[in-house]
């Protein structure tokens, strides 16, 4: 029954959106004020509706209800709650439901807190979230239905695969869902903005929350795949520049494009058409990933949970979503007049130029990602884009964009002077070299890459420090009115030094992780030794055991420095016999300043305990995370700014109420 | 769902094995050796996975593929040799890194045919935002008193 109700919700909400569609837009077309009034209640109806479709789906993981085909096919019975949980959304026509609900619910609170926005503008907002919210309901029920039943009703499921058993990633994709999903706030605002043919920084002020929102929770989703595809798969490994993983750093390069332009919009009137392009790519990206994944068009393999039928369904409407955007914006743009001059030395220049670096860099990832088809299509021919592209083409950006960024940052809007930006970043230059010196005289493997990456990593971290410190006048001023500066300045401007600090953690951890690595693969039996960069690691005992449902092999190791014991690590295989999978769990400790990384492999001839084993010495990986999780804290940071805050009242609401009214 | 489905796929083709890459009976006596059919197999996908490199996957195709780079390095190749050799048998699908080619030309030119015409666009820009007013234009004396009415009530 209440399967039933979650579908019906979804059928109404689908019916809900249409409504909400046609009032927003046309209303808004027509200057009729009761059909775009039409918009606001729609929009919370459908993320009501769509909210408890998707909790109608989680009721019936809860219980088990395997009258329900997608339950049947991803759950268990006896599987722990959480993955009861996350089993919702580990599948497909799940996961499209959870995309469908948050975009409603993304609508939903966009109607409930923007409602000092322009009557207009806001029923164009949510007429386009009702658009979009159209295309992906319809291809929900009508291609990927999550609320089939089955008869005759098996007596128990089929089980999750016993990977996505994982807390790192079942909570996942809701987070990169968000990210994806929340730029649709973005691309409606823009488009929205196109249709008004009106951009005004106060525009800017409405998106940036979203955005920023958005950003940060992809951020987050994407650090959490990182950081599982680390342990998880058993070689230290944290990116692959896989095409999945791209369709994910594609709408987070354009996200990070339109946070930046979109400052420029707010703080000078300038740069619209370029930020409302952004706005579109955006989303548009976090589409198209989306259909990259479904459609299992990148590489056959992927074909796992997709289905070829569905995939050209997603892809026309990807093609209309975007094809309309782009044909809106190529016939509007123009009219969206450029405002405050500037001079060629200033922060305006400076965030072009990090808007040229990421959308170049956007490209590459793009055009990498989708070359492969394109090569099979147009030449027949099979080829790869792998790592050794992205790094040629990404790296030499990288470096151009830590330069512009610490620079960008001492350069004040309007008009600057080289030289007293140059001043200012005395001391961030100093470190600098100082640190390029120091790896230059330390470093062992990989000098000039690692020299380079170092200084860049460095060069941000101190550019951000110096940027809070010299705005806070720290060394300049008595303690007290430090503490008053800190007090006062923007959490935005926090926000975007330690987002900033947060990148240059990530560029020195990469180094750490990547090129200092130390790899010992040897064949160790019980009472053997090996030595990894300066630890010491002995081989005590092999433990097989019988678990819940499966089995697993445990050995033990004791790790020493200097002869003196520090640790035991445990690392292990797994053994699914239903799922007739093995797993190999890592055993990893972490520290401040390096981790230690060992797997167990598999058996060898020469004693019955041998195994193969694996240990990694990964300096500075700390940072990664650490890094990721900065710029995390960045991204909430700055959108705790009051200035910012959705929903803040604003003191011309009334006015315009009145004028609106009027017409 | 994304990069976890490509990853399980990945996981799950070699789980059934569960042999890990590159195991010490593969390995080189000669370091220098061993360290360059490393860093070859970097640049070689295994051609049944979902792009793993033959370095970090344990396919016997990529087996093969080790084992094949290692010998070609003990008969004396240069890492260039060792990759085309590879790429006459199993054909350019095995490059990580694709070749410089007509074919793959818009791959390799493109970015930095995306960076010259927009470093133009930005430079047009920036030209543009050089040419308008810094700031705003000062008030009219009818602005004025507007704003003194305004003010002063």
């Amino acid at each position: 029954m209440t399967v039933e109700l979650g579908h019906y919700a979804l059928v109404l909400a689908f019916v809900v959106a249409l409504v909400q569609a046609a009032g927003g837009l046309w209303g808004a077309h027509a200057k009729n004020p009761h059909a775009m009034a039409l918009a606001g209640p729609a929009a919370v109806a459908q993320g009501t509706l769509t909210l408890f479709a998707f909790f109608m789906l989680m009721n019936a993981y809860l219980t088990s209800d395997f009258s329900v085909a997608n339950v049947y096919n991803n759950s268990h019975s006896a599987k722990p709650l959480i993955y009861k949980i996350a089993g919702v959304w580990g599948n497909h026509e799940g996961s499209m439901l959870l995309w469908i609900m948050v975009l409603g619910f993304l609508g939903a609170l966009v109607a409930t807190l923007d409602r000092n926005l322009p009557p207009t503008l806001r029923a164009r907002v949510l007429g386009v979230q009702a658009l979009i919210a159209v295309g992906f309901l319809a291809f929900s029920l009508f291609t990927s239905n999550p609320f089939e039943r089955m008869d005759p009703v098996p007596l128990d499921g089929r089980d999750l695969n016993p990977l996505l058993q994982d807390p790192g990633l079942a909570f996942h994709p809701p987070f990169l869902y968000l990210g994806f999903v929340g730029f649709s706030v973005a691309f409606s605002f823009g488009v929205a903005a196109l249709l008004e043919g009106r951009v005004d920084p106060a525009w800017a002020r409405w998106v940036r929350p979203w955005t920023l929102g958005a950003w940060t929770s992809l951020t987050l989703g994407i650090a959490m795949g990182s950081w599982w595809a680390y342990y998880e798969l058993g070689w230290g490994g944290f990116w692959f520049w896989d095409p999945v993983e791209n369709a994910s750093l594609m709408p987070w390069l354009a996200g990070t494009a339109l946070l930046h332009s979109a400052a420029v919009v707010e703080k000078r009137d300038t740069l619209k058409a370029w930020t409302i392009l952004m706005a579109i790519t955006a989303f548009t990206t976090s589409v198209l990933g989306t259909f990259v994944v479904r459609s299992g068009l990148l590489t056959s393999v992927h074909a796992f949970a997709n289905d070829p039928e569905r995939g050209t369904l997603l892809l026309i409407l990807c093609l209309l979503m975007t094809g309309g955007a782009l044909t809106l914006y190529a016939m509007r743009a123009s009219a969206l007049r450029p405002g405050g001059g500037f001079h060629t030395v200033s922060r305006e220049t400076a965030l072009v130029v990090n808007n040229l670096l990421l959308s170049v860099l956007l490209f590459a990832v793009m055009i990498g990602t989708f070359w492969p088809i394109f090569a099979e299509v147009f030449f027949g021919d099979r080829v790869s884009v792998g790592a050794p592209y992205y790094n040629r083409i990404a790296v030499p950006l990288t470096v151009l964009l830590a330069l512009a960024m610490s620079f960008g940052m001492q350069l004040p809007w309007k008009r600057a002077q080289l030289r007293s930006a140059a001043r200012r970043l005395r001391t961030a230059v100093a470190i600098t070299v100082a640190a390029m010196a120091l790896v230059l005289w330390l470093a062992g493997q990989g000098k000039a890459l690692s020299v380079i990456g170092i200084g860049m990593g460095v060069w941000i971290v101190a550019g951000a420090v110096l940027d809070v410190a010299l705005r806070i006048k720290v060394g300049s001023a008595s303690v007290g009115e430090v503490a008053r500066r800190a007090g006062g300045l923007p959490r935005s401007a926090w926000g975007g030094a330690i987002a900033h600090g947060g990148l240059g953690l990530i560029i020195i951890g990469i180094v750490g992780t990547t090129i200092w690595v130390t790899e010992r693969v040897e064949v160790m039996k019980p009472g053997d030794r090996l030595t990894v960069a300066g630890y010491e690691l002995s081989y005590d005992r092999l433990e097989q055991r019988e678990i819940a449902n499966y089995q697993a092999e445990t050995a033990t190791f004791t790790l020493s420095r200097e002869g003196r014991k520090i640790d035991e690590m445990f690392p292990e295989r797994r053994w699914y016999p239903v799922a007739e999978m093995a797993t190999t769990e890592a055993a990893i400790r972490l520290t401040l300043l390096d981790d230690l990384y060992v797997v167990l492999g598999d058996p060898r001839d020469s004693a019955p305990e041998a195994r193969v084993v694996r240990a990694y010495h990964h300096p500075l990986v700390g940072l990664l995370w650490g890094g990721s999780l900065t710029m995390v804290l960045g991204g909430l940071i700055s959108l705790s700014d009051r200035r910012y805050r959705i929903g803040a009242p604003a003191r011309k609401a009334k006015p315009i109420a009145d004028a609106v009214a009027a017409e | 769902m994304s990069r976890l489905r490509a990853l399980l796929a990945a996981v799950a083709l070699l789980g059934a094995a569960n042999a890990w890459a590159v195991n010490p009976e593969d390995r080189l006596p000669d370091p220098a050796q061993e360290a360059r059919a490393r860093a070859i197999s970097k640049d070689l996908r295994c051609m049944v996975c979902a792009g793993q490199t033959i370095d970090d996957s344990t396919a016997p195709v990529a087996q093969a593929l080790r084992k094949m780079v290692r010998d070609r390095i003990v008969a004396g190749d240069t890492d260039e040799e060792v990759l085309d050799a590879v790429a006459k048998r199993y054909g350019d699908y095995a490059l990580l890194k694709p070749r410089f080619s007509a074919e793959n030309l818009v791959l390799w030119i493109g970015p930095f045919l995306v960076l010259i015409l927009g470093g133009w666009g930005a430079v047009q820009f920036i030209r543009a935002g050089r040419a308008a007013p810094v700031d705003a234009a000062p008030l009219s004396e009818a602005e004025r008193a507007a704003l003194r009415d305004i003010e002063g009530a």
